[in-house]
């Protein structure tokens, strides 16, 4: 017993050594920040249900981003960092469609019908512009060494980015105000926004369709038989580019589908929107264990209530001043965490070997 | 009309329509139509649709050429028309389809522009005209022989860069000449005139002897070659050296452009020692910058009570090795816990990093310490014996000497010892370690290396803008770094300076760019990536890689096709 640590010490280099204690002191902030804040009595348990109900929310628009994320990764091994803009694309576009239905006071007379064609317009817009980043920036670099195509994909996020800028403009700009999401349902004596119940409701729905995609038709089997090994899904006539094309459309459609829902929560769409929920969305990926989908699904919605958390756990425990600033803060050093820890993420193994 | 390419030559010029639109729309038209390149012949926005019509024409031109030499130029006229034409559906259907009200740059401006200042069919036929002009110009440049093309090319490049450079050279210039070559936008008609034929003659000349004067230098012995490089560097030095005094007070604009153009090239060596050395792609490398400029803010304003109880404000050069160390000090502690990541994880860890530091720096906990939003004014200048710096002109001095200091390092790291060892860990970090090489300790001094020149650069940064705000060191300052040696060529020293200039120069002299820098930018990465991914200046080992990777792909083409 004895031997076997004095064996392990001799082996730990300096940087192990700094690592370690680097996730020491976190925990203990964590620790010591959280039962301060939770004995200080500053919020009801009502507040706290509130935040993760919150939370829930907008982890399950992360979640349908990741799964962006975690399909390209899956088939190509490449981080698609203009996926947030392929979430920023559809949205932003669909604005003008959502303006010009609430003009016509279809909004009001048919709420339901009105927003089912918003979502059509941002799902196929964005996945009109995940499939032809794919078909005009990544394909001619497949195979490249592997900080090319990551080098192209911020390029075109950037280049993205600012094209809908051009377009529509760099003003915020805000959904119409739907009167069926006004107010609050009460429910198990909780009195919960309606439009974050919905928003909720809709993510697991179009999670639970996009998994069902992948896992039951036969466009999903090859998907994931590319995903397995790109070569042998070919030699079994697999079509490897359509299923690449195919699962940057899936992605899409997911990530506009999710940016209505961010529209819905945060009232607003602009040419930026995408960068911080992208990147956030990426950890939930990674933290699901990257090319995993169930994985991305339970990271996202893990990431956004531990986001919603956060700053009124254990930074204010800690004292630190207007805490709700640092939220954004919290994603990334999550980010970063994982990453150094955990690359391989909670659940998955399979891919993140070769990381 | 036997065997015309139709399908490629169509979809060409659709696609060249598609970029055309792109460009309208997103406004670049109309806002680079405002700035004159010949004084009421050519804008630069008209100049820019020309070049989508003289590119698409001549990758069609050169398709039929394959069949037919006539087709080249029909082909040319083609992709001409087609693009004209769909520019004028554009321009006819702003109005009655309102496309306004989403398109934003979709604006009485732009009709204008497409129109060139003429109502209804009569623009339309004058667009057409011009359009299908450009494509005939790109199909005849196809049957040019190719010493014929190249300096009629290059003339017309440099005759409109001068043309775009219009108010850097109109203030160098004594009156006399500039009057005749400039006018208050752009060049006279005579003046273009003039540049485009001595261009030409000049280019023809290098064409014709360029070679040979080359030749016979190489052929010289080393020892004779020597003197003459270091003649000619030490020429460029004397001239940069007395810059400033001969322009004098004329030169602050352009003293303006060109600091801030080092200030780039500083980070970008310190960048290229990260990314392009040791192959680690840094995207928080604006954290450093950031490091760097705001110890020697924070040290030397005379604000910030929290910190003056403890500390009184430091001079300049007591605050500069502070700020410098502290920027290495972070690239070590940033360091260590991503030692053991690599690629693309690498890239996403640091772009965190960055972003937490740009979050700590605004956020209203560390404000009594770091300034908040609102930055911190006030920052120490510089001085030498009683002289401080103030206008540009003295600080290009000192960012001269960074620039030096930065180059040097570079230079006498790379064929080092330990520039070795980088170049084994980027090219194979598993077979570097197998080698005996101690990873951890030379990714260390990568990072190091890097940050404090981004710190140094930093530094000079606060000083220079006498006053800091943490929106200067968002993330699109780390991209811009990294495109500028992208399109240098990653690892090359030239290409820093090369890509400092075209990247960061460019826009900082033409203001109508600036609202469209990113767009050019991430167009310039993803082209590069696929086009050119040595750079405008490669690296000499990736350049002879490059040569090789496509050598054996044609041997492998090749291959496949006597398979078949």
């Amino acid at each position: 017993m004895w031997e076997r640590i004095r064996v392990r010490l001799r082996h730990l280099s300096g940087t192990d050594i700094a690592l370690w204690l680097i996730s020491v002191v976190l925990v203990v902030l964590i620790v010591v920040g959280s039962i301060n804040s939770l004995t200080s009595g500053r919020y009801t348990v009502r507040q706290w249900m509130d935040f993760i109900i919150f939370g829930l929310a907008q982890g399950g628009v992360y979640a349908l981003i990741a799964l962006g994320y975690t399909m390209v990764y899956g088939v190509l091994h490449m981080i698609n960092f203009a996926h947030s803009e392929v979430f920023m694309s559809g949205p932003f576009t669909a604005y003008f469609v959502a303006n010009a239905l609430d003009k016509a006071g279809y909004f009001d007379s048919h709420p339901i019908i009105s927003l089912a064609i918003v979502f059509v317009v941002a799902m196929s817009v964005s996945m009109f512009v995940a499939v032809v980043l794919e078909i005009l920036a990544y394909r001619p670099l497949r195979g490249s060494p592997r900080l090319v195509p990551l080098i192209t994909a911020i390029g075109a996020s950037f280049f993205l980015q600012y094209t809908f800028r051009g377009l529509y403009g760099s003003g915020v700009k805000a959904y119409p105000d739907i009167a069926m999401l006004h107010g609050t349902w009460s429910i198990a004596g909780l009195n919960i926004q309606k439009t974050l119940v919905v928003v909720f409701i809709a993510a697991i729905l179009l999670l639970v369709g996009l998994y069902t995609f992948v896992q039951k038709t036969k466009i999903g089997m090859g998907i994931r038989a590319v995903a397995e090994d790109q070569q042998a899904a070919a030699l079994m006539g697999v079509d490897v580019d359509r299923m690449i094309s195919m699962t940057f459309a899936v992605g899409g459609a997911g990530a506009g589908a999710a940016g209505v829902l961010y529209a819905l929560i945060f009232k607003q769409v602009h040419f930026f929107m995408g960068f911080v929920p992208g990147i956030k969305a990426f950890t939930a990926a990674v933290l699901g264990g990257i090319g995993n989908i169930p994985g991305a699904m339970l990271g996202g919605l893990f990431l956004g209530v531990f986001e919603s958390l956060g700053p009124s756990l254990f930074l204010e425990g800690l004292g630190v001043p207007a805490a709700y600033q640092l939220k954004d803060a919290i994603a990334f050093t999550m980010l970063v965490l994982v990453l150094i820890f955990r690359p391989t993420g909670i659940l998955g193994e399979r891919i993140a070997k070769r990381a | 009309m036997r065997g015309f390419p139709w399908r490629e030559t169509i979809r060409t010029g659709l696609l060249g329509s598609v970029v055309a639109l792109h460009l309208s729309l997103v406004g670049m038209v109309e806002a680079f139509s405002r700035r004159e390149i010949v004084k009421d012949v050519v804008t630069l926005g008209q100049l820019l649709l020309l070049l989508v019509v003289l590119v698409a024409g001549y990758l069609a031109a050169r398709k039929a050429a394959e069949r037919n030499k006539a087709y080249a130029i029909i082909a040319g006229l083609i992709v001409g028309l087609i693009i004209g034409a769909v520019l004028a559906a554009l321009a006819l259907s702003i109005k009655p389809l309102h496309l306004r009200q989403v398109f934003t740059n979709a604006s009485r401006g732009l009709v204008r522009v497409l129109l060139f200042d003429k109502k209804g069919m009569a623009g339309v036929l004058t667009l057409l005209a011009v359009m299908g002009g450009g494509g005939i110009a790109a199909g005849l440049l196809e049957l040019l022989p190719n010493h014929v093309r190249r300096p009629l090319l290059y003339a017309l490049i440099a005759t409109l860069t001068l043309g775009l450079l219009r108010d850097i050279f109109a203030v160098i210039l004594p009156r006399s000449i500039s009057r005749f070559f400039y006018t208050s936008s752009g060049l006279t008609v005579k003046g273009a005139v003039v540049l485009a034929v001595a261009w030409t003659l000049y280019f023809a000349a290098a064409e014709r002897w360029g070679q040979q004067v080359r030749g016979r230098l190489e052929a010289l012995p080393p020892e004779k070659q020597k003197p003459l490089r270091l003649g000619a560097y030490a020429i460029a030095l004397i001239l940069l050296l007395v810059l400033p005094k001969l322009l004098g007070e004329r030169g602050g604009y352009i003293f303006e452009v060109l600091d801030i153009v080092g200030i780039y090239i500083v980070m970008g060596l310190g960048l290229n020692i990260v990314v392009g050395f040791a192959g680690l792609l840094d995207l928080g490398y604006v954290a450093f910058f950031a490091i760097g400029a705001y110890t020697m803010a924070v040290l030397t304003t005379p604000e910030l009570p929290a910190v003056r109880q403890y500390i009184p404000p430091m001079d300049f050069w007591e605050a500069l090795p502070l700020a410098l160390l502290a920027s290495l000090l972070s690239g070590i502690i940033l360091g260590v816990p991503v030692l053991k990541t690599r690629g693309d994880y690498l890239a996403i860890i640091t772009l965190g990093f960055g972003e937490i530091i740009r979050l700590l720096v605004i956020s209203d906990a560390l404000k009594p310490i770091l300034g908040g939003a609102q930055g911190i004014t006030g920052v120490a200048r510089p001085h030498l014996f009683g002289w401080t710096a103030k206008t540009p002109q003295d600080f290009f001095y000192f960012i001269l000497v960074a620039i030096a200091i930065g180059f040097f390092i570079s230079v006498r790291l790379k064929d080092s010892r330990l520039g070795r060892a980088w170049k084994a860990i980027r090219e194979d970090e598993d077979v570097a370690i197998a080698m005996g090489i101690d990873h951890v300790a030379t990714k260390l001094t990568a990072f190091a290396t890097g940050a404090t020149l981004a710190g140094l650069s930093g530094a000079i940064f606060s000083s220079k803008l006498f006053s800091i705000a943490p929106h200067s060191f968002n993330i699109l300052i780390s991209i811009y770094v990294l495109s500028l040696l992208i399109v240098g060529g990653i690892g090359s020293l030239p290409g820093v300076v090369v890509g400092a200039f075209a990247l960061v120069g460019l826009p900082e002299l033409l203001r109508e760019f600036a609202e469209y820098r990113m767009l050019v930018y991430g167009a310039a990465l993803v082209m590069m990536m696929i086009f050119r991914p040595q750079g405008l200046w490669p690296e000499t080992l990736h350049a002879e890689e490059y040569a090789r990777r496509k050598g054996t792909s044609t041997a492998k083409t090749a291959t496949a096709g006597a398979r078949e």
